[in-house]
């Protein structure tokens, strides 16, 4: 632990929400980016081997200190505990748009074969999805993407940390299966989320 | 979790009961057709690429009379999953004799349906594993946090719903504000779209919970910038996914997401 630890884990705790690396260079232009980089990975290992009641993890990011799950019951005494576990419809349907985005409300409905509105409607009002704007086709449907929400609600650090298709399959042995084609992209969808897919 | 019925294909009957028995335990858990074909699939141990389809047509009908026996309204996506089923065993029926009579995938008219079930369930599971995660808020918690714009906002003069004509006003003073164009300019090609005006608006209400209205058009003080963000805001409004407060007359107008009252208490506040 040398004094640039403790800067980073003095800003860290200090900050509102989850501090980017980016940011914390901003912050720390005495120090040069690889050196920070190394010591907030380390810090975040302190934090894991201490195994106590917080954790230093990336998600969404940025850094950023957490409860660690074992100890749910008794944080959950002090905050009140707002999320209520997601029913299966809505966590399919966050799965078919945090893999397919940027993906309409039709492509969502052709998948599960079931009208998704009030779905996707709770899913926009929990801010775990949002619109990314609109497709380049008839009707001009608006597409979907998950938003910075969704990864800080499941503690991702981004979309490319979500375990691939092909893990998940390869867990239950499901049978082999090409996936489709991706989706011809309208304007005004940002950049970013076409690089950050989470297909290799 | 479920009710285990280890039913021959025979014993109709029987089955039936059975499912009268678990009617309500069942019908929780199916999403759509899909779910229920699958369902179907795994309780009779199936092979997915190689779905018996009469029978299987036969055990999904079975089960939408039950839903209809029991004074249930059955959603049409079930009632089109019926009718797919229906024409694919009625397919299967039929001699292949004519190669340019139908489409591409006649070789076996179930193909289309087996795809659509295998990714299905392939985003079932993922979902599964997402939902698996400690999630913020419930298993994980970040230290509390309320941001001051808000609080400042949200003072005790209760904020002030602003009409239509009130965003008019403002952005007839902000066009006024805008220096008068020079008549030889040429329009840039790559206009703003309002697409992205809407999306910037989302994405800087997804870092923050308020956003104060100067800030949109602040950095870039345009007629089209304004007119733009006018028209976006309107839509926004139009969705439902934004609201526009103000804290009294002349005091300065706040964009809200629509939905923050469940919000507040969560401690996810973003910005840097």
């Amino acid at each position: 632990m040398n004094e640039l630890h403790a800067i980073i884990e003095s800003i860290v705790f200090a900050a509102e929400s989850s501090v980017s690396l980016d940011r914390l260079c901003e912050l720390l232009p005495e120090f040069d980016r690889g050196e920070i980089k190394c010591a907030v990975t380390d810090l975040s290992a302190v934090f894991a081997e201490r195994d106590g009641g917080v954790h230093l993890v990336e998600v969404a990011g940025g850094w950023q200190f957490r409860t660690r799950p074992p100890y749910q019951q008794y944080v959950g005494r002090l905050v009140k505990v707002k999320a209520a576990k997601f029913s299966q419809s809505a966590l399919e349907t966050l799965a078919i748009i945090a893999y397919r985005q940027p993906i309409t409300r039709a492509e969502v409905e052709h998948l599960r074969s079931v009208d998704s509105g009030a779905v996707l409607k709770s899913l926009l009002d929990k801010k775990l999805v949002k619109i990314l704007g609109k497709k380049d086709i008839p009707g001009r449907p608006l597409i979907y993407g998950t938003s910075k929400e969704f990864l800080e609600v499941f503690g991702l650090k981004d979309l490319k940390s979500l375990p691939t298709l092909k893990e998940i399959q390869a867990l239950d042995e499901a049978p082999q299966f090409e996936r489709q084609e991706e989706l011809p992209l309208g304007d005004g969808v940002p950049e970013e989320v076409e690089e950050s897919l989470p297909f290799g | 979790m479920l009710p285990q019925h280890h039913t021959h294909r025979d014993e109709a009957p029987s089955l039936l009961e059975g499912m009268y028995q678990s009617y309500s335990v069942h019908l929780e858990k199916f999403d759509g057709p899909l779910d229920l074909l699958l369902h179907l699939i795994r309780k009779h141990e199936l092979d997915i690429c190689d779905i018996p389809i009469a029978e299987i047509t036969r055990q999904y009908l079975e089960y939408i009379r039950l839903m209809k026996d029991l004074n249930l309204e059955v959603a049409g996506d079930f009632l089109v999953m019926a009718a797919t089923l229906l024409q694919i065993k009625s397919r299967m029926l039929l001699p292949v004799d004519d190669p340019d009579e139908g489409e591409e995938d006649a070789s076996d008219p179930r193909a289309a349906l087996i795809q659509r079930l295998l990714e299905y369930q392939q985003y079932k599971e993922a979902g599964q594993v997402i939902g698996a995660r400690a999630l913020l808020g419930r298993e994980v918690f970040v230290r509390g946090a309320i941001d001051p714009l808000v609080l400042e906002a949200k003072s005790e003069e209760g904020p002030i719903e602003v009409d239509l004509f009130e965003l008019v006003d403002v952005f007839r003073a902000l066009l006024n504000r805008i220096p008068a164009e020079s008549f030889h300019e040429v329009a840039p090609g790559d206009s703003l779209s309002i697409a992205d005006c809407i999306n910037e608006i989302l994405s800087l209400l997804q870092e923050r919970e308020m956003v104060p209205f100067d800030e949109l058009v602040n950095d870039d003080l345009t007629r089209e910038r304004v007119i733009v963000t006018f028209l976006a805001l309107l839509e926004l409004c139009r969705l439902r996914l934004i609201n526009i407060i103000q804290n009294g007359h002349q005091g300065p107008i706040w964009l809200i997401p629509a939905v923050s009252a469940s919000h507040e208490s969560s401690g996810t506040l973003s910005d840097e």
